[in-house]
């Protein structure tokens, strides 16, 4: 006989409702909405929701509702064009530490997101948006580094009294030649105990001199740092573009994805997210005429003359107090002592020693911060890269040194959207590394609506085809196999939802070979059971051995596919592994359904019949 | 219904000559054709930019070629892309062009022409990047096929496993083939396809094998050569079904999923073809040959030596 206990049918009936609520959000699709998010990245609170809802409410577009979410603000509207009025509305309102940006929200109902029901997330590729993939240019940074170490280390020598004769950077060393070996071997315990992070030995080739390189750990935290800086400030960089759900994320050592979906001026974003910068710390050369310096072309010795952003000639000593590297941190707030708005900026030690010494003799003295933006253009001539900077200077800020200070300091004095603007523009300018797009991929919103629709068409069309198909060569059986191929599909798109994995073009091809394949558990069953009627079984025993015989051809067809799609899913990126995700999927739901959930339903419609002469097969 | 009769007793192995002459030529072709035409490589691994226009109706691919030689583009490669209203512009990374924004200056020259067009779609591939992905690509294959190897080695034999890898190299050498011989592009999807074929195809010839071993325990009289044709053609409407369900589903994706799916569907469409052609004919034939015999897959005494085996293992 053929009959499954209670539970199998109740778990089924457990799996099958728990698939059919999680796929649900899915079908009821997305609405307008404007985003709120706060520039620092912090998450908005209940009081930014109510006063959201004040701003629209005054200005007569309330909205549908305002949910407060992961780290963001929704308010939500029915149509684009409140949409787009309010977002204006919000931006002039709300100010700069508030990012608004458009967006689409998931209409899903209360009751399902309760339980935690949302629906897949869209790939770049079916909602319209720009993907880069962006490297950081590690050798300038370990260029910079060992540049650094070969001014430092020779300093560092001259204060202690040892005597070298050279002292070069060589490749990735710094290289000292010493007069003896005696001076080597002294300055070989000196250097050691002072610069833990380099690791120095006697050059093979050369006597008396000795080579150091970075430590292990040293080199890979400096790699680490970089890589970190320019995430930071990336992310910063793609707040002030205003995007709704932007991915700046790092990838393997050197590399950086950025994603912005819904963006189309890609030469904006481009232009943003290309651009290094580096500032400097100099003091204004006093009592000079900047206007003069100009209109004849005579700059006096030691200075060098810049202009500020609204044009004016300012005469900047030579010498450099601190550099944009050296800057450990840069924000703005409020000054405790005047309640005015403020950037507060830390240095690191060397830098601040330096500030020490300068600002002790200048106090009273103008001081300018000069940033530098490279933008560097990328081009490619017969296979080899060329890149060429675009070098542009400007003083961003000015002012008076009110007291000795080192490490730490503050500028004062500023509008708060000036003292927003610098700070932004100081840890832009902190970044050491410069980055270059490597890979870009723009999808237009029509292009990605027509690739949903084609998607969609293609899933129901090869559906149904398979469905006609089994069910006139298999008739009831046939039949089963449909149910179990539908709840095949619920149970992909559940877990695919639940995963919030984000559903691309590839990722929806493998829905497709998925079906295809799905049946294939089936139709090996199914030609088993017929193979047992044609040697003369009873149709109770040729569903039972049918089912117990198959198994093991299911089994191991099934794990050799999912060692490819394993394989896919580590070697592939974005779309590619979106497919082997439900490649895979697919391959595990499917032998559940074709395996338990056909197999339940011939039990149900057959396992009673004690007198079974023929099956529907 | 049925496409196969129960008692159908085909003589594939006799078939086997000539189909292995078919399929030994079918990969000198694609051999030939791999070394004197290489493969078409899309810009996801020779790197260069690809800008797709929507244009409002049809447009005269000459309009858009003037339009680009126009502006700093003279060796643009220009072709409809799916329909005539859509155009695909190619730029080697070679041009010399300022790479970060070639998709900006493209627009800029086209609008001089029509301001009507639409940017639909841009891709940058720098040529490092492209270089990394052909590797972890060929990595990518060699990886799946060692994995695939151990597996069936595993749980059949070593005999069973060189016939279903030997397979396998045939269905991507003649796949790949005619993407050659075709000068289709192959780009990063067509590559997962070829993944997703290597699966597929292996599949099948699971499923022959399966029998296979379960036929040398039934039929212990049979000739190793009687096993295989009864294990071929006891599976061989299973093998059709599922590559016709699979087929199905395909031609969808095939003629409604798409320009950027196109690559995709093809190459599994042919891939699934040679597969299940070599699963009947190359894989199982190719282990007759090794002389796959009942010992291989059940040690002599079958029960005691599985007993001992399990003593002392």
């Amino acid at each position: 006989m053929n009959r499954y206990p209670l539970w199998k049918y109740l778990l089924l009936l457990a799996v099958l409702a728990a698939g059919v609520l999680y796929a649900l959000p899915n079908v009821f699709g997305q609405q307008p909405a404007v985003q709120v998010s706060l520039e620092s990245g912090d998450a908005p609170d209940a009081q930014l929701a109510q006063r959201v809802e004040r701003i629209l409410d005054n200005a007569g577009m309330a909205p549908q509702s305002v949910n407060l979410e992961e780290g963001r603000l929704l308010a939500l509207y029915q149509g684009t064009g409140t949409q787009l009025k309010a977002a204006g509305e919000l931006k002039r309102e709300l100010g700069d530490d508030y990012v608004v940006a458009l967006n689409l929200a998931p209409s899903t109902p209360e009751w399902l997101r309760a339980i935690g029901a949302e629906p897949m997330a869209l790939g770049l590729d079916l909602r319209g948006g720009v993907h880069f993939l962006m490297e950081v240019d590690m050798e300038t940074v370990f260029n910079n580094t060992y540049d650094r170490y070969a001014r430092d280390v020779p300093r560092f020598l001259r204060d202690e009294s040892i005597r070298y004769t050279r002292a070069s950077r060589d490749g990735d060393a710094v290289r000292i030649e010493f007069p003896s070996a005696e001076a080597m071997n002294e300055a070989e315990d000196a250097l050691a105990s002072q610069f833990d992070v380099l690791e120095f030995s006697e050059a093979p080739e050369a006597e008396n001199t000795l080579v150091g390189t970075l430590t292990e750990t040293e080199a890979q935290r400096i790699n680490d740092f970089a890589l970190e800086q320019n995430l930071t400030t990336l992310r910063n960089r793609v707040n002030e573009l205003g995007v709704a759900e932007p991915i700046v994320q790092r990838q393997g050592e050197s590399r950086i994805v950025v994603e912005l979906p819904g963006v189309q001026d890609t030469a904006e974003a481009k232009r943003l997210l290309g651009k290094t910068a580096t500032l400097e710390y100099r003091l204004v050369a006093r009592g000079r005429d900047a206007q003069a310096a100009e209109r004849t072309g005579n700059v006096p010795e030691g200075t060098e003359l810049y202009h500020t952003r609204d044009g004016q000639p300012i005469l900047l000593q030579e010498e450099v107090i601190a550099s944009g590297d050296q800057l450990v941190d840069a924000s703005s707030g409020i000054d405790q002592q005047s309640g005015s708005p403020a950037v507060f900026v830390t240095l690191d030690g060397q830098a601040a020693s330096n500030m020490f010494d300068v600002t002790s003799s200048h106090v009273g003295d103008p001081m300018a911060v000069l940033f530098t933006e490279n933008k560097i253009n990328t081009r490619y001539e017969d296979g080899e890269e060329i890149r060429e900077r675009e070098k542009i200077e400007e003083v961003i800020s000015v002012a008076t040194i009110n007291g000795v200070f080192g490490k730490r300091f503050q500028t004062t004095g500023l509008g708060r959207n000036e003292a927003h603007d610098l700070a932004l523009l100081l840890r832009a300018g902190a970044l050491a590394a410069p980055v270059n797009i490597v890979e870009e991929r723009t999808i237009g919103p029509s292009l990605g609506a027509d690739n949903i629709a084609q998607g969609r068409n293609a899933v129901i069309v090869g559906f149904l085809l398979v469905i006609v198909f089994m069910a006139v060569y298999y008739r009831g059986f046939g039949l089963f196999a449909n149910a179990a191929l539908i709840m095949n599909l619920i149970l992909v798109v559940a877990l695919l939802s639940l995963l919030q994995a984000t559903l691309t073009l590839p990722g929806i091809a493998g829905i497709v070979l998925t079906i295809g394949m799905a049946v294939d558990a089936n139709v090996l069953i199914f030609e088993r059971i017929r193979e047992e009627l044609d040697g003369g079984n009873t149709p109770q025993s040729a569903i039972k051995s049918g089912y117990d015989k198959a198994f093991s051809s299911i089994a191991d067809a099934n794990i050799t596919t999912l060692i490819a799609a394993v394989v896919l899913f580590g070697f592939g990126t974005g779309p590619v592994k979106g497919f082997a995700v439900t490649l895979s999927l697919g391959i595990l739901t499917s032998m559940f359904t074709a395996i338990v959930g056909t197999r339940a339903i011939a039990n149900l419609v057959y396992g009673r019949k004690r007198r079974l002469q023929s099956l529907s097969i | 219904m049925r496409l196969i009769k129960p008692d159908t007793s085909i003589d594939f192995v006799a078939y086997a000559k000539y189909a292995l002459v078919l399929s030994a030529l079918l990969i000198v072709v694609s051999i030939v054709s791999f070394s004197m035409e290489k493969l078409t490589f899309g810009i996801d691994f020779t790197g260069g930019v690809i800008v797709e226009v929507g244009y409002p109706e049809a447009v005269e691919l000459q309009k858009v070629r003037d339009a680009l030689a126009e502006g700093e583009f003279p060796d643009a490669t220009v072709q409809h892309f799916g329909t005539s209203d859509s155009v695909m512009i190619r730029l080697a990374p070679e041009e010399g062009a300022d790479s970060s924004d070639v998709s900006t200056r493209v627009m800029d020259a086209l609008d001089v022409e029509d301001s009507a067009a639409e940017l639909r779609r841009v891709e940058f591939v720098g040529p490092q990047v492209g270089d990394e992905l052909v590797n972890k690509g060929g990595l990518a294959l060699l990886y799946t096929v060692i994995a695939i190897l151990i597996y069936v080695i595993v749980r059949f034999h070593w005999k069973l496993a060189a016939g279903a890898v030997a397979a396998l190299v045939h269905d991507i050498t003649i796949t790949l083939g005619v993407f050659s011989l075709f000068h289709l592009d192959f780009d990063l999807t067509v590559l997962a396809a070829l993944l997703a074929v290597l699966g597929y195809s292996l599949n099948d010839t699971i499923v022959v094998f399966d029998r296979i071993r379960e036929n040398f325990r039934r039929m212990r009289k049979a000739t190793p050569m009687e096993v295989v044709n009864a294990s071929v053609n006891q599976t061989l409407a299973r093998t059709l079904m599922t590559s016709g369900t699979t087929i199905l589903t395909l031609l969808a994706l095939f003629f409604l999923g798409g320009e950027v799916i196109h690559g995709f569907a093809t190459a599994l469409l042919i891939g699934i073809v040679i597969g299940t052609f070599s699963s009947i004919f190359v894989a199982s034939v190719l282990a007759l040959k090794l002389d796959v015999t009942s010992q291989d897959l059940f040690p002599p005494r079958e029960e005691d030596a599985e007993k001992a085996s399990r003593v002392t293992r």
